[in-house]
C-alpha cells in the first residue's frame, strides 16, 4: 500500500496485523475492531464538531530503523531527548518501537518495559487482562480505529512494592507524514509500587499536504496503594491531528497524577479521565495548553468517583492566541455510594487576542449526598492590575505581560518530573507564546 | 544632587469623578512627609495618580522628579526614574516567583548589558529578607500569592530596599500590621532614610509615625491638603481626632467623590 488508506474495515485491519506476524487472537481482535470502526460514529465533544477534521487518513505501516544504543538513533530524535537520558527509555519512530533501554537492576526487580507489539507475545495474559478495558474498542469510531491499527506502543509493568526513583521516558516520534502513528501506552503498577512516567510526542513532518493522524491512547492501572505520576508533553507539527485518550483506573488507596502539556500545534482532541474505583484513591490532574493560529482544541478532564473517600482535583489552564479556539470541559462525576468523596476542578483560560476563543465548561454530576464538590472557571485577559503592579517596579509592559502569561502556566510546568524535559517545555512555550 | 520632588496643582479623576482638587507639595531628599486624613479624602488616589495607575486620569497639574516631567512617563518609566509606591493592596501573581520578579525589576533599572549577577542578587535579597525577618522560602514563593497581609507589606518593603528608589510613597503600609511587624517595617524604612531619598507616608494613624519620625505632616480632606505642620500636628490628631480641623476650616463632610 503506497497511498494512505482512506477507508478500511475488517480486511484491512487483519491484513496489517498479519503482515506484522501478530498472534491469531490479536488478528481476530483487530478484525472485530475494524468492523466497529466502520459501524460506529465519531465522538461528539462539546461544541467541537469533528466532521471537518481529516480523521480518515490512517497512513501505512512504516516501521523505523531498530537500533541497539541511544547513540545510533537518528540525530533528529536524540535532539529531543532531555540531557539526562541515562534512565529507562523507549522510543517509537513512525510505526514501530526502535529502541528500548532498561537497567539490569530494574529488570532484576521484575520491571518490564517493552513495546506493546512485543508484549502481546511475551506478556499475553497480563496484557489481555488490561488492554483496552479502560478505553473500550466500542466507545466510538476513534477508539475502534485505534484498536484496529495501534502500533509500536509502550508496555510498562511495575511489580508489587517496587519503587522506581528515576522517571521512565517514552519518546514517540514521527517524521513520515504517511506513516500510521497510533501508539498505545499501557502502564500496570502493582500494589504499593510507585513510578513516574514521562511521555513526549513530537514530529518533524516538513512541508506536506498529508494530514497525519496521531490516534493514541493511554491506560494506567494503579493497584492498591500504588502511585503513578504520568507526565505528557505533545508538540507535533500543525499538519498533524493529535488525538489522545488517557485513562487511569484506581484501586484502593492508589494515586494518579496527570501532568500534561497539550502543546500540539494542530487540531487537538484530548480526554484525560480518572476512574476512582477504590476507596481512598486520589487523582490529581494538571493540564496546560497554548492555542495559536487557527487551531481547534477540545480538552477534557474527567474524574469518576466510585470509591468512598476518593478525592480528585483537576486543573486546566490554557492560553489562547490569534484565532485559536479551545473548548475546555471538566466533568466530575460522583456515583451513589461514594460517600465522603471530594471532587474539585478549575478551568482557567487566558485570552490574548480578540479573535481567540476559549470556553470553560465545568460539569458536576453528583448522585451521593455526603460529598464535597466544587468548581471554578474563568476566561479573561491579562489582568491590568497585575500588569500595573509589575510595571510599577520598572518592568516594561511587554516583560510584565510575558511574566504573567508564563506564570499562568508555571504551576504545571514546574511539576514536570524531569529537569531536561522541563527546560524543553520552556523552549516550546517560548516558541508558542512568542 | 539631592532629590527634588514637586507636585503642583495636581488634579485627578476616576471615571469622570474628580478626586484630587489641586495638590501642591514639595519633598526634598532626606525629608519624610506624612499625609494623614480620614478615609475617603483622596490620600490613596494621590499615591495611585503619582504612580500612573491607568484608572486615574490626571486632568491638571505638574509633577517633577529632579526636573523631569513625571506625568509624561509610563508607569515603568516612573519606576525607573526613581519613583516607588508600596501599595496598599499588592497584586498576587501566580507562577512568577518573588526572586524572578525582583531580579527582572532590578535588571530593568540597570539596563541591558549591566545585569546583576545571580550570586550577587541572591546575596542581596537574602540579606534584606533577614533584616525584615522574612522566611527565606518567600524568595521562591509566587509573588504575594497566599501571603498574609503582614507578609505582603514586608514584601513591599523588601522591594523598596532592593530597588533603592529616590522617592518612596508608602500607601497605608501600616494597615493590618501587628506591632512587631510594624516595628520591622518601620526599621526597614528608617534604614533607607538618607539625604538623597524622600518619603511620602500615607496613613490614617499616628502609630507608624512613632517609629518613623516625619519632618512634615499634612492633613488631607476633600481632595486637598487643608493643613500642614510639623510632627506635633500628628500627635494632636492622634490625641484629638480630626473634628477640630474640620471645625477650624468649616468642613462638614471631609470625603470626596463618595456616591
Amino acid at each position: 500500500m503506497s497511498t494512505p488508506t482512506t477507508s478500511f474495515g475488517r480486511e484491512a485491519a487483519a491484513a496489517i496485523a498479519r503482515s506484522k506476524n501478530e498472534p491469531a487472537w490479536l488478528v481476530a481482535w483487530r478484525e472485530e475492531a475494524g468492523d466497529l470502526a466502520v459501524r460506529l460514529e465519531l465522538p461528539r465533544p462539546e461544541k467541537m464538531p469533528l466532521t471537518r477534521w481529516t480523521l480518515d487518513q490512517y497512513g501505512t505501516h512504516r516501521p523505523g530503523q531498530q537500533v541497539s544504543s541511544v547513540s545510533d538513533l537518528p540525530a533528529v530524535i536524540t535532539a529531543l531527548l532531555p540531557e539526562q537520558h541515562t534512565g529507562a527509555l523507549i522510543v517509537q519512530h513512525n510505526s514501530s518501537v526502535v529502541y528500548t533501554g532498561l537497567s539490569d537492576e530494574l529488570k532484576a526487580q521484575g520491571v518490564v518495559l517493552t513495546s506493546m507489539e512485543e508484549a502481546v507475545r511475551t506478556h499475553e495474559e497480563l496484557l489481555r487482562k488490561h488492554f483496552m478495558t479502560a478505553y473500550a474498542r466500542d466507545e466510538h469510531k476513534l477508539s475502534a480505529v485505534h484498536a484496529a491499527l495501534w502500533n509500536g506502543g509502550v508496555f510498562l509493568y511495575v511489580p508489587r512494592n517496587v519503587e522506581i526513583e528515576q522517571p521512565i521516558q517514552a519518546l514517540l516520534f514521527v517524521d513520515d507524514a504517511e506513516a500510521t502513528f497510533m501508539p498505545h501506552i499501557l502502564v500496570i503498577a502493582e500494589s504499593n509500587s510507585s513510578v513516574s512516567f514521562v511521555e513526549q510526542v513530537a514530529s518533524s513532518l516538513g512541508e506536506t499536504s498529508a494530514t497525519l493522524l496521531h490516534n493514541s491512547a493511554v491506560e494506567v492501572f494503579a493497584k492498591a496503594g500504588a502511585t503513578v505520576r504520568y507526565a505528557a508533553v505533545h508538540h507535533m507539527d500543525a499538519s498533524a491531528i493529535d488525538i489522545a485518550y488517557r485513562r487511569a483506573v484506581l484501586d484502593n488507596d492508589s494515586r494518579i497524577e496527570w501532568i500534561v502539556g497539550d502543546l500540539h500545534n494542530g487540531n487537538t482532541l484530548t480526554d484525560t479521565k480518572s476512574l476512582l474505583k477504590g476507596h481512598g484513591s486520589t487523582s490529581d490532574s494538571k493540564i496546560i495548553s497554548v492555542g495559536t493560529k487557527n487551531q481547534r482544541m477540545s480538552l477534557t478532564t474527567q474524574a469518576v468517583h466510585i470509591g468512598r473517600s476518593s478525592e480528585s482535583d483537576m486543573v486546566t489552564r490554557a492560553v489562547m492566541k490569534e484565532e485559536a479556539t479551545a473548548i475546555i470541559n471538566g466533568i466530575t462525576k460522583i456515583e451513589k455510594g461514594a460517600t465522603k468523596a471530594n471532587g474539585q476542578q478549575t478551568e482557567k483560560v487566558l485570552m490574548l487576542s480578540p479573535k481567540a476563543r476559549g470556553d470553560a465548561n465545568p460539569i458536576l454530576l453528583i448522585d451521593e449526598d455526603d460529598v464535597k464538590a466544587g468548581h471554578a472557571a474563568s476566561v479573561g485577559q491579562v489582568n491590568a492590575e497585575q500588569v500595573y503592579y509589575l510595571m510599577s517596579r520598572g518592568v516594561s509592559r511587554q516583560d510584565a505581560e510575558r511574566l504573567i502569561i508564563h506564570g499562568f502556566l508555571d504551576p504545571v510546568v514546574s511539576e514536570i518530573p524531569l529537569e531536561g524535559l522541563r527546560e524543553q517545555l520552556h523552549r516550546i512555550l517560548e516558541r508558542k507564546l512568542g | 544632587m539631592s532629590t527634588q520632588f514637586e507636585i503642583r496643582g495636581l488634579k485627578s479623576s476616576i471615571e469622570g469623578k474628580e478626586i484630587l482638587k489641586g495638590i501642591d507639595l514639595k519633598i526634598q531628599g532626606g525629608e519624610v512627609h506624612a499625609i494623614m486624613g480620614p478615609n475617603g479624602t483622596g490620600k490613596s488616589t494621590l499615591a495611585s495618580a503619582l504612580m500612573g495607575h491607568p484608572k486615574y486620569e490626571v486632568t491638571e497639574g505638574e509633577v517633577t522628579l529632579n526636573g523631569e516631567d513625571v506625568l509624561e512617563m509610563g508607569v515603568d518609566e516612573r519606576a525607573r526614574a526613581g519613583l516607588f509606591l508600596a501599595m496598599q493592596y499588592p497584586s498576587e501573581i501566580t507562577g512568577v516567583t518573588n526572586s524572578d520578579f525582583l531580579r527582572t525589576a532590578i535588571n530593568a533599572r540597570r539596563g541591558e548589558g549591566n545585569e546583576i549577577s545571580l550570586i550577587k542578587f541572591i546575596r542581596q535579597m537574602e540579606g534584606k529578607m533577614k533584616e525584615l525577618e522574612m522566611n527565606p522560602e518567600f524568595m521562591h514563593r509566587y509573588l504575594n500569592e497566599g501571603f498574609s497581609g503582614g507578609e505582603k507589606k514586608r514584601n513591599e518593603i523588601l522591594q523598596m530596599m532592593l530597588l533603592e528608589p529616590k522617592l518612596v510613597i508608602l500607601d497605608e503600609i501600616d494597615s493590618g500590621l501587628d506591632i512587631d511587624a510594624l516595628r520591622i517595617v518601620a526599621e526597614g524604612v528608617n534604614a533607607m532614610r538618607n539625604e538623597d531619598r524622600g518619603f511620602l507616608i500615607i496613613t490614617h494613624y499616628q502609630r507608624l509615625l512613632n517609629y518613623v519620625k516625619p519632618d512634615h505632616v499634612h492633613v488631607m480632606m476633600q481632595g486637598r491638603i487643608v493643613k500642614s505642620g510639623g510632627p506635633e500636628l500628628a500627635e494632636r490628631l492622634e490625641a484629638d481626632g480630626y473634628d477640630w480641623v474640620k471645625e477650624e476650616l468649616g468642613i462638614v463632610d471631609e470625603t470626596v467623590g463618595q456616591a
